[in-house]
């Protein structure tokens, strides 16, 4: 009609490439599950989760004594936040599936599956830009493919419970060994009931120059999801994962709670990039964890926008020579939200480094908190940990907090932590609005200043709608 | 006769103790701590009936002192002042007798929150001295009030406790100093030390810690400053074989001002356990925190520092740094420095680091004809002095550096890498 559509027009398609903004997550279908394991967790839980899946002997008795595990082990409200007290175990439904295999063409997807990812963005992103992807729908996975000349290359990327099945000869032996069961309660409670997650092999020198997607969506009600993904990169391997998330707004808890290992093996590079948009009724208790060989890099760009509760603390265990681990992290706690996130670096041999970088963003009552563990033993030499973080608060009731533990044994290292708390200037916000902006485009200006530097961490396609999705969740919040 | 509401609080604060959980493995309070460090079965009390005066000559601290007291085990064995008329300084028992209402007014109003609850405590229920200093409003002390407490006789246990008031607009500096008879008797010392500074006050209170290297020390150090006042606490650790101190500031007031200061330098299988606390309860107030560690041989270190601003605490100013210099291969430093901020428009900022002395430092050295060992030291000691010399008083810090000094002798030669 108008000129003024066009840059309109532009604006959208470049959204829908990218599209996972929490208004756009917000939808159900109608569940027609085949497999439901009920609500609760007891062994019979345990024992229809193996039954519905199959799953050799070996894995049924991992998954009991895990429940025994998660059982044992108390709520750890020592240190976190007493909120945890308000998820019902009881009252979660730890498996859903409609008994259909993956696909390997969106062809043969369900109908109603197929509109939920389309919506999200996901097949497009595909074609766009993803060397594979793999699409969970509550339990299990709905689609899974990876390019064809990949496959020919000796690339695995395939859900958990094909490759404990197809490959157990590469996934058993690092399985629940970068993160042991009783790790955590949490840890504990995903090794019992886990379903889902993508297992990826990437052998011998290969590079991927596209990164791999997996997409995890909660459809149902009261719903616990619970993947468990392992990624081995291969000697001299390199490879890119990102993986996205988004549920409808339910009246009641969902728990998420995954497991994720990495392994880079000598001079492998690992890439993990997460951008958690939950929505505000799930509670997301994960635990992520990499093991650097010799020369190996294992990096984590983690964003959290979403959720009610996230706990989420990737770490890097530096195992071989000169092995480097990374945490980028960006945190946006609104209203009800509480994002407490860090980082752990557990150095393990001579000349291994880390860097954390961490950024908060707290608005109206939302919460941020970075929590982090540097640890350095004796007897290695030339380890090296720098930490910043630093949190923007936006309103007067904003929190944030930042409770970092370094342990250094020994004089042959330097570490160095930093961390800073500010709010956007009076001085700033005039400057700009002097300048003909409004006041909630100066404040989302500055806000995206302040994080600039880590959305360039980012592959593209994520650091605009990064950008877009703190420009939403600004909104409304000046004043 | 002690005032009845004192005798309550005692038989109160024993009731706490008793029903108080210890600290176990996996408190946060604790964490990184020798939980086993906290076995004091073997303590008791016990009083000194000895000949005193080698610790009064030996209790030599600054000239001009404008106050001085000795205690050994708890008594009281010399004291000399010249103070300015209506301050009041007394030993603990005489002034729960001749200022009750005065003493209750300030005596440990808040609960012990960093850990050490069930100590404070068992602190509370069997004190029976230390040194309340009153100093009314608009006087100003120019010359150091100084206390000694030496612990003396293995197994013995010692409650100093160390009360400090400042009026509107009054000033004083307080330097105590806690020392051991001989340097083998494991003694146990459980110190609480309340400051509180009124309005427009200044309030300086200097620590030296240097009991023999079998002993144990809590000390359980709490700061109220109030609008426009200002107060620092400083504690310089080189002995004991356990040290825990728990030190915590409240900020209560507008443009209240708040140093908080540490030296250690611990060696040999030495552990000190350092908790801190920058509360800011009122808007626009600040806080400063620096503690500095070196650290030899096998010893090792826990510092664990929270900045907390409360919500409607604006305009907060608060700064915390640790920072571990480390001198041996086999030493171990633990840093949690934290923050909790519950208000916006703050400057709130910690730094934390952790590392040895660079090689360009000893090369810059060396090249200056100055050996190696002499130049590990000069840098280590030139370490500690940026925070001595916070201190602002020439005298005070002469004092301090003197037993820092005495420290670097037995450490001369060892820390060869």
């Amino acid at each position: 009609m108008s000129l003024d559509l066009l840059p309109e027009t532009l604006d959208q398609e470049t959204a829908e490439a990218v599209n996972i903004d929490r208004s756009i997550g917000d939808f159900t279908f109608p569940e027609r599950n085949k497999f439901d394991a009920g609500r609760g967790l007891t062994e019979k839980t345990v024992d229809y989760i193996c039954d519905v899946k199959n799953d050799p002997q070996w894995v049924r008795e991992f998954r009991h004594r895990a429940l025994k595990v998660f059982r044992d082990k108390p709520m750890p409200t020592n240190w976190a936040t007493e909120d945890l007290n308000n998820i019902n175990f009881d009252e979660i439904r730890y498996y859903l599936s409609d008994g259909e295999k993956p696909k390997r063409s969106w062809d043969d997807v369900p109908a109603d599956v197929l509109e939920t990812f389309e919506r999200l963005g996901i097949p497009q992103q595909e074609r766009a830009f993803l060397a594979g992807v793999e699409a969970q729908f509550d339990s299990e996975a709905a689609y899974s493919n990876v390019k064809e000349e990949l496959t020919k290359q000796g690339v695995i990327f395939v859900n958990s419970t094909e490759g404990l099945k197809e490959h157990e000869e590469i996934f058993r032996p690092w399985f629940g060994k970068v993160i042991p069961t009783g790790d955590n309660k949490f840890s504990a409670l995903n090794s019992a009931v886990f379903s889902g997650g993508s297992f990826i092999y990437i052998p011998k020198g290969v590079k991927l120059k596209q990164p791999l997607q997996a997409y995890f969506r909660i459809n149902s009600e009261s719903f616990g999801q619970f993947e468990r993904t392992l990624i081995i990169a291969d000697e001299g391997a390199e490879v890119m994962y990102m993986e996205g998330c988004t549920a409808p707004k339910f009246e009641t808890a969902t728990l998420h709670s995954a497991v994720v290992e990495l392994v880079a093996l000598k001079g492998a590079k690992i890439q993990y990039v997460t951008v958690q948009n939950w929505s505000s009724n799930v509670f997301n208790l994960v635990t992520k964890r990499g093991l650097a060989m010799e020369d190996a890099e294992v990096r984590w760009i983690d964003c959290n926008i979403g959720s009610r509760l996230t706990m989420k603390y990737p770490g890097v265990v530096m195992k071989g020579r000169r092995a480097r681990g990374e945490v980028i992290s960006i945190a946006l706690a609104n209203t009800g939200q509480h994002q407490d996130t860090g980082a752990k670096m557990i150095h393990a041999a001579d000349e291994t480094t880390s860097n954390v970088v961490s950024k908060s963003i707290s608005v109206g009552t939302g919460r941020s908190t970075y929590r982090g563990q540097v640890h350095i033993p004796k007897h290695l030499k030339g380890c090296k940990n720098n930490t910043e973080c630093d949190a923007l608060l936006i309103n007067a009731k904003s929190r944030t907090d930042t409770y970092p533990a370094i342990t250094v044994k020994g004089n042959q290292h330097a570490t160095q932590h930093e961390a800073s708390v500010s709010q956007v200037s009076q001085e700033m916000l005039f400057y700009m609005m002097q300048r003909g902006i409004s006041e909630g485009a100066a404040m989302s200006l500055a806000v995206n200043g302040f994080i600039n530097d880590l959305v360039r961490e980012f592959p593209m396609e994520y650091s605009v709608e990064l950008k877009r999705l703190i420009d939403l969740e600004m909104e409304g919040s000046v004043g | 006769m002690f005032p009845q509401w004192f005798a309550t609080a005692q038989a109160d604060a024993w009731a706490s103790f008793q029903s108080l959980p210890a600290p176990r493995r996996g408190d946060e309070a604790w964490r990184f701590s020798t939980i086993s460090a906290l076995d004091f079965s073997s303590f008791t009390r016990a009083e000194f009936r000895g000949e005193a005066s080698e610790w009064i000559a030996r209790s030599t601290g600054v000239a001009d002192a404008a106050a001085t007291l000795v205690f050994v085990n708890d008594t009281l064995v010399h004291s000399q002042s010249r103070l300015p008329d209506g301050v009041i300084c007394l030993p603990l028992a005489e002034a729960l007798i001749q200022q009750p209402d005065l003493v209750q007014q300030y005596f440990m109003r808040h609960p012990t929150t960093l850990g050490s609850a069930k100590f404070s405590a068992l602190h509370a229920a069997h004190v029976s001295n230390g040194v309340f200093l009153y100093v009314p409003a608009g006087v100003v002390v120019q010359d150091p009030v100084q206390i000694f407490h030496w612990a003396d006789g293995d197994s013995s246990t010692i409650l100093p406790h160390t009360l400090l008031v400042t009026g509107e607009g009054a000033s004083v500096r307080v330097i105590e100093t806690f020392q051991s008879t001989d340097d083998r008797a494991a003694t146990l010392t459980i110190a609480v030390n309340d400051l509180i500074a009124e309005k427009n006050s200044t309030l300086d209170y200097v620590v030296v810690q240097a009991l023999n290297q079998n002993s144990k020390i809590i000390s359980i150090n709490a700061s109220d400053v109030a609008k426009a006042a200002t107060s620092t606490s400083f504690l310089l650790s080189t002995g004991a074989a356990w040290a825990r101190s728990e030190s915590i500031s409240r900020l209560t007031g507008e443009e209240a001002r708040s140093y908080m200061l540490a030296v250690s330098v611990p060696s040999h299988d030495q552990e000190y356990d350092q908790r801190t606390f920058q509360h800011h309860i009122s808007p626009g107030a600040y806080s400063d925190l620096l503690y500095k560690n070196s650290l030899y041989d096998e010893s090792r270190t826990i510092f664990s520092g929270l900045i907390f601003v409360d919500e409607g605490a604006h305009r907060t100013d608060a700064y915390q740094t640790c920072r571990n210099l480390l001198m041996s291969n086999t030493c171990e430093a633990n840093s949690m420095p934290g923050l909790e901020i519950n208000a916006d428009d703050v400057k709130c900022s910690h730094g934390s680091t952790s590392a040895q002395i660079s090689d360009e430092e000893i090369f810059y050295l060396r090249a200056r004809g100055i050996d190696s060992d002499t130049a590990r030291q000069l840098i280590a000691r030139g370490f500690s002095i940026e925070v001595i010399s916070r201190l602002n008083h020439d005298a005070t810090e002469a004092y301090v550096l003197n037993f820092l000094d005495q420290k670097f002798a037995t450490l001369r030669m060892r820390d060869v890498r």
